[in-house]
């Protein structure tokens, strides 16, 4: 029956369904496993944001951290100072500034390619924290800024606040989510693989490679800074610490882990991105590891599967399930379906 | 007028340490199409390891040597071991694995040596003006680009080097052993890289202690083109000088930014940079 209805309908449908499963698993799980599960959320939209960029469009970004900072120093500081404002106002507006930054950052990549778009959002993930030191006063220079977001409606205010702030961040991710999916299925999507496989080609076939390649880094920035506005809504700070070029870098390696070419491997991504910590940090307890050990544990970790899905799994997770799956559906002939 | 001069002196000899990164880029560049993102870490560790044999022996130029001919032997592993498999994969894959083992060798550095600072000591006196350590650097980085650009134009081994990075595929019908030569020019590099390391780390020593280095570096290298030598030394000492301005001037937390600010006028007016030819990049 589903297959009747247009895409949208069906993402919009499945991101219901996504959110009616969350909430009840909120409900079975600890304040403590809530707050993970709102991790994996912003995470989740962070990847998916640069499965479009690099996976889609061929772009690769070393710096999606220093959109998530831009987001994350967004929410801060309307919260801080414009406290009258909404929350879900504050969140867009953190996606629109990191929208923003982002067509800066596409208007500038747009001419360059591999190593020098890797090169230039490195320096980006480098340089951009630092702004915090030079406008201490209003930034706080390296501590950060710390706030508290007052905004559970009267309604739920029996609801335990983890639970709650699960809740919103994934509906934000949610909604998010079905907009991207839209864009990746439709037109955009189209485009956006046809610049990545042959730009010539596609611009004889009379596509803006300049214009496409800006509008992927817009969107994937946005969902950058919505995923950093989402974790200092979840955290209530924003700090430069968090936005370290090793923060950019493991998102690069959540999205290669679930699979380059699709958003359900951003899942995988994001998922893996949250327990790789959570059971690093568990098995240091168990082992009693040194903290030399356990806080390089994860980084490394996220070293090794860059390094052995490029070389041994290049489908990543995402890619092995389609191939398991199209072989129980299909047992004949090897079909590739839409990604 | 003093100031400008302490800033022009100050950033030729960072400038100078940006270019010696820089040319270990454009070695490798040069030789297999890659950008390698680990080379700061290669460097880091062959500093790491340079501290460990200078606290235990007291001997600066013992762990300086340990260094370099630790940076070789990693930059001939890694192309062994990693690069060579990815001959006919694409240029995604190349980046992506070499920031994996950028992050493998930044935490395991972090595992051994904790994430703590260590104090990292100075080759040569480092106070005042243009100090020894100063014109050490430049000197060392001068002597190793021209002993680099002597190899490559003037000797048998250099010929051979050109001939396996421009055309492989003659150059191995010519009888040129191409696969040890793009190990040797990993192995080139990787000790050019911790030269740059040994200069670049003082006064500490810690895990990510090379990452903004490795960024003006970078751009020393965009700028020269990525596959020109020369264009890089020029470039490096261009950067450094230039950072260094905007260090004195406007403050030292803009610089990085500075740097992305120069990448991208650089590559907005000339894409391949400012000496690149216009095929370097298409390869």
């Amino acid at each position: 029956m589903l297959r009747r209805l247009p895409p949208s309908a069906t993402h919009l449908l499945a991101a219901l369904a996504g959110l009616v499963l969350l909430v009840l698993l909120t409900f079975l799980t600890d304040p403590f496993t809530n707050l993970r599960i709102a991790t994996v959320g912003y995470y989740l939209i962070a990847v998916a944001g640069l499965a479009l960029l690099t996976g889609f469009n061929g772009q690769i970004s070393l710096g999606h951290g220093a959109f998530m900072f831009i987001g994350a120093y967004t929410v801060a500081l309307l919260v801080l100072r414009v406290p009258a404002l909404p929350i879900w106002v504050d969140l867009l507006l953190a996606a629109v500034a990191g929208g923003l930054a982002g067509l800066l950052a596409g208007a500038a990549a747009a001419r360059l390619r591999g190593p020098y778009l890797a090169g230039a959002t490195l320096a980006l993930a480098v340089g951009l924290p630092a702004v915090t030191q030079r406008f201490p006063d209003l930034l706080a220079g390296s501590n950060g800024l710390s706030f508290t977001v007052n905004s559970q409606p009267a309604a739920l205010s029996a609801v335990p606040a983890t639970r709650w702030q699960a809740w919103i961040v994934w509906l934000a991710v949610l909604l998010a989510l079905v907009v991207l999916a839209n864009l990746a299925r439709g037109r955009l999507g189209r485009t956006l693989r046809a610049v990545r496989d042959d730009e010539v080609a596609a611009s004889l076939a009379g596509i803006h490679v300049g214009r496409t390649k800006i509008l992927a880094f817009l969107v994937s920035s946005a969902c950058g800074g919505l995923a950093g506005g989402l974790q200092a809504f979840l955290l209530g700070t924003a700090a430069p610490g968090s936005f370290t070029p090793a923060l950019s870098l493991s998102l690069l390696a959540a999205l290669v882990l679930g699979g380059l070419g699709s958003l359900w491997g951003a899942l995988w991504g994001a998922i893996a991105l949250v327990y790789v910590q959570v059971w690093t940090d568990d098995l240091a307890e168990l082992f009693s590891l040194r903290s030399n050990l356990s806080d390089n544990l994860p980084l490394a970790l996220y070293g090794v599967v860059l390094i052995v899905i490029v070389l041994a799994f290049p489908a990543g997770i995402q890619g092995g399930l389609h191939k398991v799956w199209t072989r129980v559906r299909r047992p004949a002939p090897s079909h590739r379906g839409e990604q | 007028m003093t100031t400008f001069l302490n800033l022009t002196v100050a950033g030729l000899s960072s400038g100078a340490v940006y270019a010696a990164l820089g040319l270990s880029l454009v070695i490798i560049y040069r030789a297999t199409r890659v950008v390698n993102f680990a080379q700061p870490a290669l460097a880091l560790i062959s500093g790491y390891l340079a501290y460990s044999v200078t606290k235990s022996t007291g001997s600066y130029w013992l762990g300086f040597a340990v260094a370099i001919v630790a940076g070789t032997l990693l930059g001939v592993a890694v192309e062994r071991l990693l690069i060579r498999p990815l001959r006919n994969a694409g240029e995604l894959s190349a980046i992506i694995v070499t920031l994996g083992l950028l992050l493998v060798l930044q935490a395991v550095a972090g595992m051994i040596w904790s994430n703590e600072p260590h104090a990292f000591s100075y080759a040569f006196d480092f106070r005042g003006r243009f100090a020894a350590s100063d014109l050490f650097a430049v000197l060392a980085v001068i002597g190793t680009a021209a002993g680099v650009l002597l190899l490559f134009k003037f000797t048998s081994l250099g010929l051979r080097l050109r001939a396996a990075a421009f055309n492989p595929e003659v150059a191995r019908l010519l009888g040129v052993r191409v696969g040890l030569m793009l190990t040797i020019g990993w192995g080139l590099a990787a000790a050019v890289g911790s030269l740059a390391g040994m200069l670049a780390i003082p006064p500490f020593i810690s895990p990510t202690v090379l990452d903004e280095v490795f960024v003006y570096a970078l751009t020393a290298a965009v700028l020269g083109g990525l596959d020109n030598p020369l264009g890089t030394i020029v470039g490096g000492l261009a950067v450094g000088i230039g950072l260094s301005y905007v260090s004195g001037l406007l403050g030292p937390e803009l610089v990085p930014l500075a740097a992305l600010a120069i990448l991208v006028a650089v590559l907005a007016i000339r894409p391949t940079g400012l000496f690149g030819r216009a095929t370097a990049r298409r390869a």
